[in-house]
């Protein structure tokens, strides 16, 4: 891991009244790289994952212990502004969950909120976003409709794209192609490969092959815990610990 | 958002400090142990304990024959449909809406059919109008829970070859905390509906003694008392509204006590 | 127990039949237009203007409405979103007490509170002098009367707005205000007009708290502070007399039927709308 860490978890706690559901987690998520989560259901990569967009703040009944630092500074920090905090990050979760409101309106609205007014300036931005994931062709004749009436495929490239209108450095996906066909999720890996370049990607997914095609760092993580965290490969062909080796076996065979 | 709040709520205790505050000097004894004596709307001697047993009777009565007719009805829609039907959905809309209808409404009706039956306002004409208005509560209310019990227990039971008769039989059982909440909440509700007892029950200073004598109710000995220009008798409505209060919040404290497990913030 | 269920969805068929039939006596002398748009109420000479108690009803369920729908929302949006759920638990308990009050009690604190606080201290700003028994008075106690109705329905409606939905704006870096204003205020929109035409349903039906604190003078109210005379308060107040008096009855029985067409139309319309709104959600 070269380079310095753009995520820095330490001995982070998270409790949902008396479960605990991640167990003093450590781990550095290194800069310009796309770093995978994998592990069983319910084991709590969700969690994890709300934990660094601070999502779990509105939640009543969950308690968040520890440091994340993001940039070097704690975002739990009691200064931290959330706002800032989450506009860094695009989220994409595991099923599309489109704005009530019009494709063009869903890529504005990031923007709109943080104060871009010029009709002009939101136009292009919309254009570019769109082209970016690839869905300007698809729907630059409808883009007043509603969000809701495109395909399940083609609402997860606009909240991706909705994500990337904010102009953030780091995109979490929660699964983001679990609820999608073959053809849809190929589109979305590319383009997680391309965005490898510019965004720091934090993916959580289920699907070993997945994780090998877009991630170059692997964690596995097993109720509530970090088992192991290592390179792609070397964590898929030759995991150190016997739980990883255990779930990663239908895999290798 | 705070203060909203916090107005509603305290619209609450506002309405019974109130009602506490003007009810409480006048409220005594003799009101809630007597019955109206001779010029008791002058300001002389007397209680409302007419009032209170006929509402009380009304309550009862309606709640009692509200049950015995929604019973089936949600047992039907509940065991005998599939979750599919249009009836089961229709049946359930026209309880919704049925709910929405005011009680004045359903005083007019029970009074259409009381003048072409030739009936008199009576204690029977009340039960039988207020049974109507309480009717669609007491659906929705043991509807809400039942729909709550899992559906593998009923696959369950009909797996180990029971009819749908047994099947309704457990059913019964499993939810008679919601048909209690059921229950009082018809209670409340008919306890203290005035709309649709002015025209159909009547009015008397005396407990009623058959069926069909005219009943007295509570609400409306309330209304009357407030339109006396007699101080005294005013006061004594305030007293009166207090009782009422009094019951009405002890019935739904208990309604809600008992349907904490089931309780979604459903009105 | 298949003819109970069918003669309990029938029941409100037999509501509005048995109303019509009654009101028929009248309806042949006159027509529907004629009563609903004129003004002069005169039993004994057989004129039975409605106009005025339609607008009686209206200027007090407008009140209402006008006077419950942004505390209700305000108040709704802070239970659903922002109070802690321990704040939520002691709030609904009592939003859910109010809501078994009887109207009667809520008439008696009209009388005791809202009419004196009225006469005293809010019409002596615009008139000389005033009773306190009006339309205004009428709406603020409807106000209280349909709150709870209003908040639980808004609370059933919030509460179908997916989390994922919520966090996908805040994630974006919106506030929490602004996810309200665009998403969860956007989502529910049908919810929301749902239970306002509810609560409006409910305050048009109201009768004994309205009557007890209208004033009832069978004309046109032009101020919020003057009385009006709504319907169900128009039919409560003469049952007495209406048999005594030709086609009185038949009079007092078409306005419980124009309650009860536009309380069930409103009524079905937004049932029908907020069960769309659950199966969405399932
Ligand atoms: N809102 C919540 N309240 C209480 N417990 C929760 C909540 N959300 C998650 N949990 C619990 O926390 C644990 C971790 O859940 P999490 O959703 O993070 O798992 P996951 O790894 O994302 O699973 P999946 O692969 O199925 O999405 C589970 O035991 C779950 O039951
Ligand atoms: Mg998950």
């Amino acid at each position: 891991m070269a380079n310095t860490p753009h995520i820095s978890v330490q001995n982070l706690n998270v409790y949902y009244g008396q479960n605990h559901a991640l167990k003093n987690i450590s781990i550095d998520i290194p800069d310009k790289k796309v770093t995978s989560f994998i592990g069983p259901s319910g084991c709590g990569k969700t969690t994890l994952l709300k934990t660094f967009n601070r999502l779990h703040d509105s939640s009543v009944d969950v308690r968040v212990e520890g440091k994340v630092l993001v940039d070097g500074e704690d975002i739990y920090d009691s200064k931290a502004e959330v706002t800032h905090i989450r506009k860094k990050m695009g989220l994409l979760s595991q099923r599309p969950f489109p704005l009530p409101m019009s494709i063009y309106d869903n890529i504005a609205y990031g923007p709109r909120i943080h104060g871009m007014r010029d009709k002009e300036k939101l136009d292009q931005l919309v254009e570019q976003q769109l082209r970016d994931v690839a869905l300007w062709d698809e729907v630059k004749d409808r883009l007043n409709t509603p969000a809701v009436r495109l395909s399940i495929g083609q609402q997860q490239r606009l909240c991706l794209a909705r994500g990337l209108a904010v102009q953030p450095e780091i995109i979490l996906g929660d699964e983001p192609t679990s609820a999608l066909d073959p053809k849809s999720t190929q589109k979305i890996e590319e383009l997680f490969v391309q965005l490898r370049e510019k965004y720091t990607i934090v993916l959580v997914t289920h699907i070993l092959r997945q994780a090998r095609r877009v991630s170059d760092f692997i964690a596995f993580i097993y109720n509530g815990e970090i088992i192991e965290f290592a390179p792609t490969e070397e964590l898929l062909l030759n995991p150190k610990e016997e739980l990883t080796k255990e779930y990663v076996r239908g895999f290798v065979s | 958002m705070i203060v909203a709040s916090v107005l509603i709520v305290g619209g609450f205790f506002l309405i019974v400090g109130t009602i506490l505050i003007k009810g409480l000097p006048a409220l005594s004894l003799d009101l809630i142990t007597k019955t109206p004596g001779g010029g008791f709307y002058m300001g002389k001697e007397g209680g409302v304990l007419n009032a209170i047993v006929g509402s009380l009777y009304i309550a009862l009565g309606s709640s009692g024959l509200a049950l015995i007719l929604s019973l089936p009805i949600v047992l039907y829609i509940n065991v005998y449909l599939k979750r599919s039907s249009k009836l089961g959905s229709i049946a359930r809309l026209s309880s919704d809406v049925l709910f929405g209808i005011p009680s004045i409404v359903y005083g007019a009706f029970g009074f259409t059919v009381m003048i072409y039956f030739g009936l008199k306002t009576s204690l029977l004409g009340g039960i039988l109008t207020v049974t109507l208005l309480v009717l669609p509560i007491m659906i929705r209310t043991m509807d809400e829970v039942i729909r709550t019990i899992p559906k593998e227990l009923l696959d369950a039971s009909y797996s180990l070859g029971s009819t749908r008769l047994e099947a309704s039989k457990i059913l019964i059982r499993q939810s008679i905390p919601g048909i209690f909440t059921a229950i009082l909440l018809s209670f409340g509700r008919g306890i203290g509906d005035v709309a649709s007892v002015m025209f159909t029950a009547g009015f008397s200073d005396n407990i009623p003694t058959s069926i069909d004598s005219p009943a007295p109710t509570l609400p409306l000995a309330i209304f009357f008392q407030l339109g006396s220009p007699v101080d005294e008798v005013q006061a004594r409505a305030y007293a009166s509204a207090l009782v009422l209060t009094i019951i009405v919040l002890l019935i739904s404290i208990g309604a809600r006590t008992l349907s904490k497990r089931f309780s979604k913030n459903k009105i | 127990m298949l003819v109970l269920t069918i003669l309990s969805v029938l029941l409100a068929v037999f509501i509005g039949l048995g109303l019509y039939l009654r009101s028929l006596p009248l309806l042949e002398l006159k027509s529907v237009g004629s009563l609903l748009t004129s003004s002069v109420w005169k039993p004994f000479k057989g004129e039975f203007g409605f106009f005025p108690f339609i607008m009686g009803t209206l200027w007090v369920t407008g009140i209402a409405i006008v006077v419950a729908l942004p505390l209700c929302l305000l108040s709704g949006i802070f239970i659903s979103e922002y109070a802690h759920h321990r704040v939520r638990k002691i709030i609904v308990p009592f939003v859910d007490l109010l809501s078994g009050i009887p109207p009667v009690v809520f008439g008696v604190w009209g009388v005791l509170f809202v009419v004196p606080l009225i006469q005293e201290y809010i019409a002596p700003h615009f008139v000389e002098y005033a009773t306190g028994y009006s339309v205004l008075a009428g709406g603020i106690v409807l106000a209280v009367m349909i709150f709870p109705l209003i908040i639980s329905i808004l609370l059933e409606v919030f509460g179908t707005v997916p989390r994922e939905l919520k966090d996908a704006s805040l994630s974006l870096g919106a506030t929490q205000w602004q996810t309200v204003k665009f998403v969860l205020l956007k989502r529910s929109m049908p919810g929301i007009i749902a239970a306002i035409v509810l609560a409006i349903s409910r305050a048009f039906g109201e009768t004994i708290a309205v009557l007890m604190v209208c004033g009832n003078l069978p004309e046109v109210p032009h101020s919020v502070l003057d009385s009006g005379y709504p319907l169900p308060a128009l039919i409560a107040n003469n049952y007495g007399e209406m048999l005594s008096i030709p086609l009185y009855d038949s009079a007092l029985l078409f306005s419980a039927l124009i309650l009860f067409i536009i309380i069930f139309l409103f009524n079905a319309i937004s049932r029908i709308v907020l069960s769309r709104i659950e199966r969405r959600m399932n």
